[in-house]
């Protein structure tokens, strides 16, 4: 391994890790600027020009803000939680593939962290483990409504893995691959997945919004029921790295989303781009038309957030394991059999 | 229960259709409302910095009048302090001096002239017992303050400004 391998990946590493709390903190803002325009209201508006700064100001509270913790609470795994949620959450940055390597000089930088063969498992299995910060940071508060919430959510999120995985495999039938650098080059130019997979697209995205755990499945933050769910007890930065997974969550989903159905940094006439712009500029244009996807997703997210009530108990179980499960098993045998058909068995 | 009325209205509940069973037309619907309003004008008036039109009988903070030569109106007979329900009114009376005679119309004044903006209820019952027509209410909102004696307004805020004098 040289040197100038290790500084490369520490770079791609720092700059994706700022772009994801960047747009984790700017999404705190849009959430509010997106809620106030679809209820013909302005939002803030005070800090700075358009209330940019407002974000700012939000942290600087949360940090200000009087730290509490429980006297019955268990200290250690309450502190564990928030920063457990914010890592799973980061993590999941690794294996996505954010644009086409780029040539200087003679050596190509991939702009991709690592290039895994099962990285569609690895992110799986990453967004699993986004619940772990939910239930310890649950269950440490030693609060029923907190306890309550924690197994919402984790009941939420095994019902939804599943219709997820499902609709993940008709999709690798359909690719052959599980790294998603492969994935991505097979949707070349307008060959999105979307096109070849669409009920599995929305399956995806429907189990994207509950492994989120974002409106209409926003059962662990239940207001009305559970007072703020998994995290009635936290105060100061603790709460804030809870907020703050949330948004990088999306941000993660968001960018899978675009990787696996709306193929990345794919674009139609980008042969014809790469060519003309040379090795740097091309791939880049690339990356910024993947980080208009994520922002299209990102703002969907929001419209759904501001639009659709929150789904009953018993109807998101009945959602998740009579209607997507059975969905996404047909969905494959589906695929499966085209796909044999078409190659002639 | 009885039916407190002759109107009946049966209530018949159809089982659901598949499009209203499979949630998505709904929900495209519901988007769509949501992105209309997305593209409307907001409601909010950013009230600091920009402030709504009122109605022309609007009332809003008392303003104590001068007359057509720069004299206050005002002669301290205690009449909108008496019609006044929310006692918001005090005053105290004054004997007007010789030199004081382009000040004050009346030979009696009012020296001290306080308004409790606290307890006002806007009312205007002010505005009509006072025979000298000296006390309006077309002022705008009275500001918000953070202590109740500042809210005791006096003379420096009531009285119009002065007259420019040629």
């Amino acid at each position: 391994m040289d040197i100038a391998f290790v500084i490369e990946k520490s770079v791609l590493v720092s700059i994706i890790f700022g772009i994801s709390l960047l747009i984790a903190m700017y999404s705190t803002y849009a959430e509010r600027k997106v809620a106030a325009f679809l209820q013909d209201r302005l939002g803030p508006d005070r800090a700075g020009p358009f209330g940019m700064f407002q974000p700012l100001a939000d942290g600087l509270k949360m940090f200000m803000k009087e730290e509490i913790v429980p006297a019955n609470a268990s200290k250690w795994l309450f502190m564990v939680g928030p920063g457990l949620a914010m890592l799973t959450a980061c993590i999941g940055t690794a294996v996505i593939p954010w644009g086409s390597p780029i040539t200087i000089g003679d050596r190509i930088i991939p702009l991709q962290v690592t290039d895994i063969n099962v990285g569609l498992l690895y992110i799986f299995g990453v967004v699993s483990l986004g619940v772990y910060g939910v239930m310890i940071g649950g269950w440490a508060s030693n609060n029923k409504y907190s306890l309550l919430s924690a197994i919402r959510a984790a009941s939420q999120n095994i019902s939804y893995e599943i219709a997820m995985g499902l609709s993940i495999i008709a999709l690798l039938l359909v690719t052959g691959s599980m790294s998603l650098k492969e994935i991505v080059e097979t949707q070349h130019g307008w060959r999105w997945n979307v096109l070849y997979q669409p009920l599995g697209f929305v399956l995806f995205m429907i189990c994207a919004f509950a492994e989120t755990n974002r409106a209409p499945f926003d059962l662990p933050e239940c207001e009305t029921e559970l007072i703020g769910g998994y995290h009635t007890e936290y105060s100061s930065m603790k709460l804030g790295f809870y907020l703050f997974a949330e948004y990088i969550n999306m941000f993660v989903s968001a960018a899978v989303m675009a990787t696996l159905y709306f193929g990345g940094y794919n674009y139609p006439g980008m042969d014809w781009v790469l060519a003309n712009t040379g090795p740097v500029i091309g791939p880049l244009i690339g990356t910024a038309v993947f980080f208009i996807k994520i922002f299209a997703f990102i703002f969907f997210f929001m419209w759904v957030r501001w639009t659709i009530p929150r789904f009953r108990y018993d109807q998101l179980m009945h959602l998740g394991w009579k209607v997507l499960i059975p969905l996404a098993i047909a969905n494959i045998v589906v695929t499966a059999v085209v796909i044999a058909v078409i190659e002639g068995f | 229960m009885e039916p407190l009325t002759s109107k009946k209205k049966v209530l018949e509940q159809k089982p659901l259709t598949l499009a209203e069973r499979m949630y998505l037309p709904a929900i495209a619907k519901g988007l769509s409302i949501t992105m209309s309003h997305f593209f409307k004008k907001e409601a909010t008036i950013r009230y600091p910095e920009v402030e709504r039109e009122f109605s022309t009988n609007f009332r809003g903070m008392h303003s104590l009048k001068r007359d057509e030569e720069g004299r206050e109106r005002c002669t301290a007979c205690g009449l909108c302090a008496l019609s006044c329900p929310a006692e918001a009114i005090t005053m105290i009376a004054a004997e007007r001096k010789p030199e004081e005679k382009d000040i004050y119309r009346e030979e009696k004044y009012a020296s001290v002239y306080e308004i409790n903006m606290l307890r006002c209820i806007f009312c205007g019952l002010c505005e009509e017992a006072c025979p000298k027509e000296a006390i309006y209410l077309d002022g705008p909102i009275v500001p918000s303050d953070y202590l109740r004696k500042d809210f005791i307004y006096g003379k420096d805020k009531l009285v119009e400004p002065p007259l420019n004098k040629k």
